[in-house]
């Protein structure tokens, strides 16, 4: 009996778990774009200035970023399955300086506010109004939590990384690889929703 | 353990659907340069939109996956959409 050989994996319950995951991931963005919505259409004017002041050049070149490191580990899934082990390491190798690439951009976008006294709980801040600390508030807090699971999918991946190199990972048990995809790609799709809500419609 | 999720996406798919957004995210920010008002809010998040539904069903295999997947994110935009919308009718019309 070739039974007792073989260890017990559900490679569909681990991607529901993942999933159930990304949905708390979704609500706790999801509220929110609500206070966003709240706050913007209480003060339209203030919001509208506020988001003239944001660079439209770093904010798309960040999208940019975001979808290429997107395509690149999703691209790494069809490697590892074609057996292509090189090329699937090279996929996340990409994925991961693009991602660091998008924080860098992010250092500097926020150290340029800062310099101009512009950050949460700054005083030049609060004269200019209730509006544009509003607009400031939810542009660090929603930015820097987006931010914040840059750098947990950076980990995640790099882990991943470790883990084909060590043949734990390969075309025939490749569930973490796909889960660890699916977390970046969600980081991409709040990131599609923030990137028009903050630096478009102004 | 062979089932039906050993589906392979082609290297292709993924530059085209990758192409494609970038297009739309040039796209966006072309057209918010130009456009004035509410027109401006519904272009930019229908695009967003667009593009989610590129991301979700090409780079998130939903296409691929079981349908009950899809089922359950459909109902949490639901909930996250009819929230967003409750919300709104109350600060339009209090």
């Amino acid at each position: 009996m070739s039974l007792i050989t073989e260890t017990h994996r559900d490679d569909l319950a681990s991607k529901t778990g993942m999933w159930l995951f990304l949905f708390t991931e979704m609500l706790l963005f999801g509220g929110l774009f609500i206070v966003y919505s709240v706050y913007r259409f209480r003060n339209p004017e203030a919001f509208h200035q506020a988001a003239h002041e944001l660079s439209v050049f770093i904010g798309t070149a960040n999208t940019i970023i975001l979808l290429i490191s997107s395509s690149t580990i999703a691209m790494s899934v069809t490697a590892i399955q074609k057996k292509n082990k090189k090329l699937a390491l090279l996929l996340l190798g990409i994925t991961i300086l693009l991602g660091v690439a998008f924080l860098v951009n992010k250092y500097f976008e926020w150290g340029g506010h800062i310099k101009e006294h512009i950050y949460p709980g700054s005083s030049v801040l609060a004269l200019r109004g209730q509006g544009d600390v509003l607009f400031y508030g939810l542009y660090f807090f929603m930015t820097g939590l987006h931010a914040l699971h840059i750098i947990i999918g950076l980990v995640f991946i790099g882990f991943i990384t470790v883990f084909i190199i060590k043949d734990k990972i390969d075309y025939s048990n490749f569930a973490l690889l796909e889960n660890s995809g699916l977390y970046w790609h969600l980081v991409d799709l709040i990131w599609i929703f923030l990137f028009p809500l903050f630096y478009l419609i102004t | 353990m062979t089932n039906e999720k050993n589906h392979i996406i082609p290297y292709r798919t993924f530059l085209f659907v990758l192409a494609g957004l970038i297009l739309l995210t040039l796209t966006s920010v072309a057209l918010t340069q130009i456009y004035l008002g509410t027109m401006t809010i519904i272009i930019a998040l229908l695009i967003a939109a667009v593009k989610s539904s590129f991301v979700l069903r090409i780079f998130m295999h939903l296409k691929f996956e079981n349908k009950m997947f899809s089922l359950m994110i459909i109902a949490v935009i639901l909930l996250i959409g009819s929230v967003i919308f409750i919300t709104l009718l109350d600060y339009l019309y209090r």
